[in-house]
């Protein structure tokens, strides 16, 4: 398999590194070889294509800040998925804060500040792409069931696996309604901040979202009271304990399959308010949530105490959703794997606002899909042969069957289209190798409950044709010995 | 899942019902349980002390419990069934709750008792499983990559040849008995009239009741369960699938279940005025 990235790098006036090899523009390659185990490896080919700015993005790059320029070169810009910009300013421009050498956009542009020799700058472009694009950690972290283990880095394993849809539930815990009543306007949450996320993400799966109030639910661990602060506290090794018992307690909708990412928001008793969370060196956590992989996340809502310890319970409380919601989209985002952690310290990279991704961050996550989707085709249709080839006597049916061709035929469209830079077809065309080839594999009609051991087949057939045949053998030996002496009589008698 | 009718296999009701309480009570939910029961024995119109199965004879315990979810009941326990929620090959109409919706980082564990032979567990009295069929499911399990590690215990007579044939990585096997002995019950009730449990699975529960969520007992230690002195009958297990160590392996990672977290350092900065949004 071989992933394409379209690349262009474009030279701002000034920033031109003196040992070109040729005159811009020009273009050249650059492959690398990703390999996840002995037998199975991905290549990675960078075209490059070099030419300097046209005067449009030079007046864009003119810019006073650089999220400015980035948004005025926007609108100049090939934006095709999986391809990236980048451009190139004077090592002397102001346009770049100081200290920081690469300002990367929330489109799929990057401002690099030129270094001296062109080597340096590949090195430094390297590092770009490995940030927008992928890199060999994110590929063997697709594959990760090919990957023997302990070869992994252990954040690989906490992805979202790639699935059509994803149902997401917001569920807000009230274990005291006597004394709080919680008021959270869920339905203008979801319109105002998760709507616009999950529109950018609705190319990657169908998400569907539902929501609850669960009262007198409580976790499953007490918190420790901490006289200095005066608060609650729960500490981190605690945490996992408290997912259980909630666990149960959430439903799940019966008709779909698609995988669940629960969002709790749980406001602490009046007894034990205000709580919070202590991480490993006993700090309280600023966001007052956690998260588990491949699960979803739980935030503490504290309420602030009444002013007069007279007031009438219950208090009436009203959740600051904007609050509420940046936690549990921050948690989305890594749910799905995008983090922001991993990036030098030299790099700046743009807010993506509302919209909660950034192009390169979608594209990060349509890559990663599409290989694992890739992945997973081939596995099942080579265990569906095999499957077949052992037991001779299923019987496929002729939609199975037409299930399969058209899941080869997809696998087949996804990697020419990934080995011509395609992105988003690509992910596209391994989305229907995925449905068609899980619903070829999993169809009801390919059980088989034909295992009949020898002796079996013995103890079944020998009482049934024993019997029967004694008198036919008898009868067939006595035959043979009447007509040889009928064959004898006449030369007796002769 | 248990596997026999009638009301003198009062026991391997019992016995299913006390895993499913261990499990539950460590922390594992409804909604990743599938419990196939053959028969009501709690409901049985010759059950002295109706809506209760109890364990042993001094009737401290109660395992039918107030929140049973029994997913596969009576006639729906058979084999096809069986086989069809192990690998997946379900009707699109069957509800979430029936269905083994694992992926390649669950642990499993699959419980079974009845009546059993050489290579064979009878299912109500009119079909059988046997193990190579087992073997095969489990191979589909792994290609589909269904299971991250699975744990396969068994009580019934000569139960030890059930897991003599699979051939899958990450399996892990015990049984009540070898082959050639039979597993016996515990004791019979004089005032139910019927054997309330097996002696494997009895010291089993004996043996799971100690244990809490936070606990770090490993599978050695419930290898050691049930010693022939106490159990009569020799019960086996087959390790050599299995790529860790059983020294290692928490009995909470198969009985009960503790997720990994990881505390949410990042936020996400919004926009808080957000024009053209009415909520409604």
């Amino acid at each position: 398999v071989q992933l394409v990235v379209p690349m262009a790098v474009v030279f701002g006036q000034g920033s031109v590194p003196g040992d070109l090899p040729r005159p811009l523009p020009f273009r050249d390659v650059q492959e690398m070889e990703i390999s996840v185990n002995l037998r199975t490896s991905v290549m990675s080919r960078y075209e490059m294509r070099y030419r300097s700015t046209t005067g449009q993005e030079e007046a864009a790059l003119a810019a006073a800040t650089a999220r400015e320029a980035d948004a005025a070169l926007h609108l100049l810009q090939d934006t095709t998925f999986g391809s990236l910009t980048m451009y190139v300013v004077p090592e002397t421009s102001s346009l770049l804060p100081q200290g920081t050498n690469v300002f990367v956009g929330k489109h799929r542009s990057a401002l690099v500040r030129a270094v001296g020799s062109l080597a340096a700058l590949q090195a430094r472009l390297r590092e770009v792409t490995q940030v927008m694009s992928f890199t060999a950690s994110s590929i063997a972290a697709a594959l990760s069931d090919r990957v023997p283990d302990g070869q992994l880095s252990p954040d690989a394993r906490r992805y979202l696996k790639s699935s059509l849809g994803y149902e997401i539930t917001f569920s807000l815990l009230n274990p005291d309604p006597k004394s709080h009543t919680v008021d959270w306007d869920i339905e203008g949450a979801v319109n105002r901040y998760v709507k616009p996320v999950l529109d950018k993400l609705s190319l990657v799966a169908n998400f569907s979202v539902d929501s609850q109030i669960l009262y007198y639910a409580v976790l499953g661990v007490t918190p420790r009271y901490d006289k200095e602060s005066s608060s609650f506290l729960l500490s981190a090794h605690s945490l996992p304990h408290v997912i259980n018992p909630v666990e149960a307690r959430l439903g799940s909708s019966a008709a779909s399959l698609y995988p669940v990412l629960n969002f709790l928001l749980y406001v602490p008793e009046r007894s034990h308010s205000p709580l919070y969370i202590q991480d490993k060196d006993g700090a309280p956590v600023s966001t007052n949530a956690f998260h588990s992989p491949r699960w979803g996340g739980i935030m503490v809502y504290n309420v602030e105490a009444p002013a007069s310890p007279q007031a009438s319970l219950p208090l009436h409380v009203d959740v600051d959703m904007a609050r509420v919601m940046e936690v549990f989209l921050a948690q989305l985002r890594l749910l799905f794997g995008l983090s922001r952690e991993e990036v030098p310290p030299e790099f700046l990279l743009e807010s993506p606002g509302n919209e909660g991704l950034a192009d390169w961050e979608l594209d990060h996550l349509l890559w990663a899909h599409t290989v694992e989707n890739i992945a997973t085709v081939s596995t099942t249709l080579t265990s569906l042969a095999q499957l077949l080839d052992k037991i001779g006597n299923i019987v496929i049916k002729d939609d199975v069957a037409s299930e399969v061709y058209r899941a080869v035929a997809s696998v087949q469209s996804a990697v020419t289209k990934l080995s011509l830079g395609h992105l988003h077809a690509a992910f596209q065309a391994s989305k229907e190798a995925v449905t068609s080839s899980e619903r070829a594999f999993f169809d009801p009609s390919l059980l088989h409950l034909l295992y009949f051991p020898d002796d079996q087949k013995f103890a079944i057939y020998i009482p049934l044709f024993l019997p029967m045949a004694v008198p036919i053998l008898l009868s067939l030996a006595k035959i043979v010995r009447e007509t040889r002496l009928r064959k004898k009589e006449p030369t007796k008698m002769d | 899942v248990c596997t026999s009718r009638f009301w003198f296999n009062y026991r391997h009701v019992a016995n299913t019902l006390s895993v499913y309480r261990s499990v539950k009570r460590l922390g594992i939910p409804d909604s990743h349980i599938v419990l196939m029961l053959a028969d009501d024995m709690a409901c049985n119109p010759r059950n002295p002390k109706p809506a209760t199965v109890f364990s042993h004879k001094n009737m401290e315990l109660n395992v039918y419990g107030d929140d049973v979810e029994v997913d596969y009941r009576s006639y729906e326990v058979t084999v096809e069934n069986f086989l069809r929620v192990l690998t997946g090959r379900i009707p699109p109409s069957t509800p979430r709750s029936k269905r083994l919706l694992s992926d390649d980082r669950s642990n499993i564990l699959i419980y079974m008792t009845g009546h059993g032979g050489n290579g064979f567990l009878k299912f109500q009295d009119s079909e059988e499983i046997t193990n190579v069929e087992l073997a095969d499911a489990f191979e589909q399990m792994w290609q589909k990559r269904r299971y991250n590690e699975l744990l396969f215990i068994i009580d019934t007579c000569q139960g030890a040849s059930m897991y003599e044939r699979f051939y899958s990585p990450n399996i892990m096997a015990l049984a009540s008995s070898q082959v050639g002995e039979d597993s016996l019950s515990h004791q019979p009730d004089l005032g139910i009239g019927v054997h309330l449990m097996d002696r494997y699975t009895f010291y089993v529960l004996e043996f799971l009741e100690e244990i809490h969520p936070a606990s770090q007992t490993n599978m050695n230690d419930l290898f050691q369960v049930c010693p022939k002195s106490l159990c009569v009958s020799t019960p086996g297990h087959r390790t050599d699938l299995f790529q860790r160590d059983p020294q290692k392996v928490l009995i909470t990672d198969f009985f009960g279940s503790v997720r990994k977290v990881e505390i949410t350092t990042e936020t996400l900065s919004l926009d808080r005025d957000v024009a053209g949004f009415e909520s409604k």
